[in-house]
């Protein structure tokens, strides 16, 4: 059993339509959505859920205005910058900033701060037309995506395991933090997702770089390539000096966004487009790919 | 010499639990004796770094070798500095019974 | 004034709108503008300036404590102080270690030490970096190093870097809805969400809708690459009484001058025109502030 894990750095590269295509293409395979953040593969997916999970992803801080003597030490010892005077002049935890890290409920001379839990996030087994999918919701402006990540790839592996399916598909997050990392940590293969563009190449150089740390194999494709093929020939050049395998370019077609539109995967909705075969060919070389 | 499995539930009957940090439970078989000996992971549903604390675990009973599905890379940097041995089995369907008796039988632990 | 670019979704659009922004603004409205890049992860507004040079660059950094066995008596107190398990200790083989992946830099394990065994060492975070651009007052950028995640952290300390300033800044925000982007919306007076009609575009666009009600931050849409996708986002933004303060028509020329960095060369009259009239909405938030 092997874990690819679809990144791009940039947001917009292509990820989900990719996870999607292959979806399409899979047989025998687990779905994950790493990007708990703002997740958008069961859009096309169309997950049905069979295990709802609640995940705790720490306590907020609550200063009890009753016992409080407005001495300062808590506003002081913040590093996160969340307690503030309210209007009445009294300290007051913001839940946006808190980290959770209760330093202020430990230190209060007169016991006023209390923790309290945060249950906002949740996370999914679900079934798709193409398999099992762990998936996740957070909360607004919550916390800890990171570890949710992890907490969904755990759980998605387990499945994979139970079931022998061969392959975990895992649907990431943009940027090159925490929930990147989490997604990247002891997966099998990263799947560089690189759109042709000064951006683009800047972010998945970037990615590349934090990839590369890992020590994980990657290998790459070249979405919406003729927007611009300039570009396109750099990236291609950064790959070779770097011995990134391209495994095929997708060409920039508006019937991807009318497939999403339809809510189907791209290889569903056209199959016998350029874009179809494209991905079907990079389909087949990931899976030959089985060392 | 201590060898610690993870298990997923109490008793030798309990199936192997593929998971290190979030294991149910451990069973601790000490090869001198031939003693087991269960115990719960109270680390299981840590908020993060269940792994690191079940390696410190780990250390504090005085382990040689942890037999498990996998490691995360907190824990296996930590089972490294304290020396404990890590053995990785990909079969989720064995009994614990049925890994001890493998390590008495002092055949290899991994079938494959 | 703060204005706050942000969007659920990646790739709507952000940059261009950000970037835009700071030159219509610096042309039309006041050229006292300053650009704020927080997407620390992946930062690229500087790419669409040419070479601008660095005014100044500083190092950031993140407080990691270190245990000294010396001194440590392995009471464990600073492990039960620790929230986030980043502690472990082992008494009998004198093993008392910080892991800096899991440690938020809270200092909580600090106040537990009774034996001063706890000193806080700098880490290096990522750099925040003053650009000069032809216009407006410049571009100033934080940049996350790889490998670390306290991205919310350098988010912090970039504004606070930037909120001395009296001019008008345009803060462009990561993707997404979670810490770091509420970070960076959090002290802004306006937010500018943009979005794309596709289904993924609307589903990231209500998520972050609901987190400003949440935050009770107003705001208003872009609707970017407007004529793809679908209706709607449009009939979301109705139902729901949302500002839509402009649409930017999908173009394949405009993607390609994007893609090459010269969004600002040969600005089509229609992008003028548009970025006008959102300019235009904008001020008149500022006047009933």
């Amino acid at each position: 059993m092997r874990e690819i894990t679809i990144l791009s750095g940039k947001g917009g590269a292509g990820k989900t339509s990719v996870a999607a295509a292959f979806a399409s293409l899979a047989k025998n395979v687990v779905f994950c959505d790493n990007d708990v953040d703002a997740a958008d593969l069961h859009l096309i997916l169309h997950p049905e859920i069979k295990e709802t999970h609640e995940f705790d992803s720490g306590t907020i801080a609550k200063i009890n205005p009753e016992s409080c003597t407005n001495c300062g030490l808590c506003e002081e010892s913040c590093r996160f910058d969340a307690i503030h005077p309210n209007t009445t002049g009294m300290p007051e935890v913001n839940p946006f900033q808190c980290e959770g890290c209760r330093l202020c409920e430990r230190i209060c001379p007169v016991d006023a701060i209390t923790s309290v839990q945060n249950n906002n996030n949740h996370w999914f087994v679900s079934d798709t037309r193409f398999g099992p999918m762990v998936h996740a919701r957070m909360g607004a402006g919550e916390e800890n995506s990171g570890r949710l990540v992890t907490e969904i790839r755990k759980k998605a592996k387990e499945i994979a395991l139970e079931q022998n399916a061969g392959i975990i598909i895992s649907d990431g997050p943009p940027g090159i933090g925490c929930p990147a990392i989490a997604s990247v940590t002891g997966t099998d293969m990263v799947l560089l997702v690189v759109e042709p563009s000064r951006s683009g190449m800047h972010d998945a150089k970037r990615l590349y770089e934090l990839v590369k740390s890992f020590n994980i194999p990657v290998v790459a494709l070249i979405n919406k390539f003729d927007i611009n093929l300039e570009i396109t020939a750099e990236i291609g050049a950064f790959l070779n000096e770097n011995k990134i395998p391209l495994l095929g370019k997708i060409p920039f077609d508006p019937q991807l966004v009318e497939s999403m539109v339809k809510e189907q995967t791209i290889v569903e909705y056209s199959p016998d487009s350029n874009m179809s075969r494209e991905f079907g060919m990079i389909w087949q070389k990931i899976e030959n790919n089985n060392n | 010499m201590k060898i610690a499995i993870t298990s997923e539930k109490k008793g030798l009957r309990s199936k192997f639990d593929l998971r290190f940090g979030r294991a149910g439970w451990f069973c601790i078989y000490d090869t001198e004796n031939g003693e087991v000996i269960f115990t719960e992971n109270e680390n299981k549903d840590a908020n993060g770094g269940a792994g690191t604390k079940t390696a410190e675990k780990m250390a504090e009973l005085n382990v040689s070798q942890i037999i498990s599905g996998d490691f995360g890379p907190k824990a296996k940097a930590l089972l490294e500095k304290f020396k404990i041995q890590m053995v990785i089995l990909d079969e989720g369907n064995k009994t614990i019974n049925e890994i001890i008796e493998r390590l008495k039988n002092k055949s290899t632990i991994n079938s494959n | 004034m703060k204005i706050a670019v942000a969007s659920g979704k990646g790739g709507t659009g952000k940059t261009t709108i950000s970037v835009n922004l700071f030159y219509f603004i610096s042309k039309e409205w006041d050229s006292n503008v300053r650009l704020v890049d927080c997407d620390v992860e992946e930062p690229n507004d500087v790419l669409f300036f040419n070479n601008p040079a660095i005014q100044s660059r500083e190092e950031v950094y993140q407080l990691i404590p270190e245990i000294d066995t010396e001194k440590c008596t392995f009471c464990k107190k600073c492990q039960e102080w620790c929230e986030f398990n980043a502690i472990t200790i082992v008494p009998k083989l004198n093993f008392a270690e910080v892991d800096a992946s899991l440690c938020h830099s809270c200092g909580a394990c600090s106040a537990a030490c009774e034996f001063d065994a706890i000193t806080e060492i700098e880490k290096p975070l990522g750099t925040i970096t003053n650009y000069q651009t032809d216009f407006g007052k410049g571009l100033t950028e934080g940049c996350l190093n790889v490998g670390s995640s306290m991205q919310t952290m350098l988010i912090k300390k970039l504004k606070s870097r930037v909120d001395n300033n009296d001019c008008l800044t345009i803060l462009d925000a990561p993707p997404g809805t979670s810490c770091p982007v509420v970070e960076t919306v959090a002290d802004a007076d306006y937010i500018i969400l943009v979005t794309e009609p596709t289904p993924f575009g609307l589903h990231d666009l209500k998520i972050t809708v609901e987190l400003l009600d949440e935050l009770q931050k107003p705001f208003g849409v872009i609707v970017n690459k407007a004529g793809l996708g679908n209706r709607d986002v449009y009939e979301f933004l109705e139902e729901n009484n949302i500002e839509l303060l402009g649409e930017i028509p999908f173009d394949r020329n405009f993607a390609v001058s994007y893609s090459s960095g010269d969004l600002l060369q040969n600005i089509p009259d229609k992008t003028t025109r548009v970025f006008g009239e959102i300019i235009q909405k904008i001020r008149r938030k500022e006047v009933v502030k």
